[in-house]
């Protein structure tokens, strides 16, 4: 996946807009900008990718929930954990036996 | 502005309420009938039908659908006018504060009917008071004139301050009473209510937005309601100027509240709606009897306007409140808890006496109201007040 360009909008003190700061009815004067928000954190599990296991089908890419599943020209290079909630579905849908789920827990004791 | 040509017809409130959507031309509406208010769709279908007004009218399943997609039109960009009654108001409760948070100026029309249970399709406030703290403009229109006006007006209202504005008015009596009222030409009406250009709308070209965003962390919904709550507070000099502007248009004159024998009044009957003139006539016959009564017509209704009727009932000795909806469990109805509110904040003590009348339609005749001046010269002379009054009832 792409780096992430910098919003334009700048929320950087969002903490200590007052009721004038905000844009009308709280819209959102920027979209696309879910990618900033990183939602990762609310995984228990999460899904880890076999490369050699892989047959590039695509078949967790189009399921995953969540957009995180980074591909480059047509081949799957890895997971976006910023945004992966570990809900299991690109294991579920995997013909490959090329991902499986691992608790964090375990991964954290590893590290 | 100069004063435009008007045409005298007779017609229904609806009928006018329809005839003035035609005028304002809105891009979307989006209903579902219900009685009263079905005729004002059903008149404005036929206007599209016809041609005669160049609409997308959205005939949806159900009132929830109704205020759905009245959000999603005006978000993405449309000016927006829907209407509904009773249990419909009802049935669109958590949209109507989508609507406001969202700060959408969408226009819809409320024909004020009693809400189930037991069933009955008559007039009472019940319906609009349960949408009194939904971040709304409210208006109240008296008779067909001013449920046409308002109509008008509220377009305005509504998109100068970003704000959803319900103007309504009363089941049958008004909806389907045949009345006299002037009606404006197309052209005026439309240069009054201008073009929409919406500060952000989810289908502008190359300026996108996202609407409907998350603010459960911090204190970002604690701002963002405090911006709503000065909109609607600042609301209420921008509807005085609208009011101004529309009286230069049609001679006819603008006011949050209004005053009949106030001048000089010792007692008073603050009132909504269609019964504001039952209660002028018997307060004409009572002056003419010599008796210092009078009557304070509420046509704001949100944003309460405060300051205004203290200031009006701060030289009475008693004063009445009349309302047609309940409060259940509170100490009075919701127009009687305002107005103590109103008097508290503005420090005028003035002895209130709180009644209810008129629930689905039941009769508001002119001896009860009567009865209520009758009342207030008790009050005046000290009485203690017997606490909520149900008027006409056994």
């Amino acid at each position: 996946m792409a780096t992430p360009q910098q919003p334009t909008w700048d929320i950087e003190n969002f903490d200590d807009w007052s009721s004038a700061d905000f844009p009308l009815g709280m819209t959102g004067v920027e979209t696309g900008n879910g990618q900033y928000y990183r939602t990762g954190g609310w995984r228990s599990i999460r899904p880890v990718w076999d490369k050699e296991a892989c047959k590039d089908c695509m078949l967790c890419w189009i399921n995953c929930p969540d957009s995180a599943i980074d591909v480059e020209d047509g081949k799957m290079t890895g997971i976006n954990l910023d945004h992966c909630k570990g809900c299991g579905v690109c294991v579920k849908e995997c013909r490959f036996d090329a991902l499986k789920m691992v608790s964090e827990h375990d991964i954290a004791k590893e590290a | 502005m100069a004063k435009a040509e008007q045409k005298t017809t007779a017609a229904t409130g609806n009928a006018f309420v329809a005839e003035a959507y035609r005028q304002v031309a809105p891009d979307v509406v989006c209903a579902y009938p219900i009685t009263p208010q079905t005729t004002i769709v059903e008149e404005f279908a036929k206007f599209v039908a016809k041609g005669k007004v160049h609409t997308e009218f959205v005939a949806v399943e159900s009132e929830h659908s109704s205020m759905s997609a009245s959000i999603g039109a005006s978000a993405a960009g449309a000016r927006t006018m829907t209407a509904t009654s009773s249990q419909g108001l009802a049935y669109m409760w958590e949209e109507l504060h989508i609507a406001s948070g969202l700060r959408l100026p969408i226009i819809m029309t409320n024909t004020n009917r009693a809400i189930s249970a037991p069933i009955n399709i008559h007039c009472d406030h019940s319906d609009v008071m349960g949408a009194r703290d939904t971040g709304w403009v409210i208006l109240f229109a008296e008779n067909a004139q001013e449920a046409y006006d308002h109509t008008i007006m509220s377009v305005r209202i509504a998109e100068e301050n970003s704000l959803p504005v319900m103007p309504t008015l009363d089941g049958f009596i008004t909806t389907h009473s045949i009345a006299r009222a002037e009606v404006l030409d197309d052209e005026s009406v439309a240069n009054f209510v201008g073009e929409f250009t919406p500060e952000h709308a989810m289908l502008a070209e190359g300026k996108p937005v996202t609407v409907g965003g998350f603010a459960s962390l911090g204190n970002a919904y604690l701002e963002v309601k405090k911006a709503e709550r000065e909109a609607i507070d600042a609301s209420a000099d921008s509807i005085l100027a609208i009011g101004k502007e529309f009286e230069e248009l049609t001679g006819r004159p603008y006011a949050h509240i209004e005053g009949y024998g106030m001048e000089d009044a010792e007692t008073a009957i603050i009132i909504l709606g269609s019964s504001a003139g039952n209660a002028r006539a018997v307060a004409r016959e009572m002056r003419a009897e010599g008796k210092k009564v009078g009557v304070i017509k509420i046509r704001t209704y949100r944003p309460f306007p405060s300051k205004e009727i203290a200031e009006m009932v701060k030289g009475c000795k008693a004063i009445a409140v009349l309302d047609r909806a309940e409060s259940f469990g509170a100490p009075a109805g919701p127009l009687a808890l305002d107005t103590m509110s109103a008097l508290y904040e503005n420090n005028v003590m003035v002895p209130l006496r709180p009644y209810i009348y008129g629930l689905g339609g039941a009769d508001v005749r002119l001896d009860l109201i009567r009865s209520v001046y009758d009342d207030l010269d008790k009050a005046a002379a000290g009485e203690p007040s017997p606490g909520l009054v149900y008027l006409g009832a056994h």
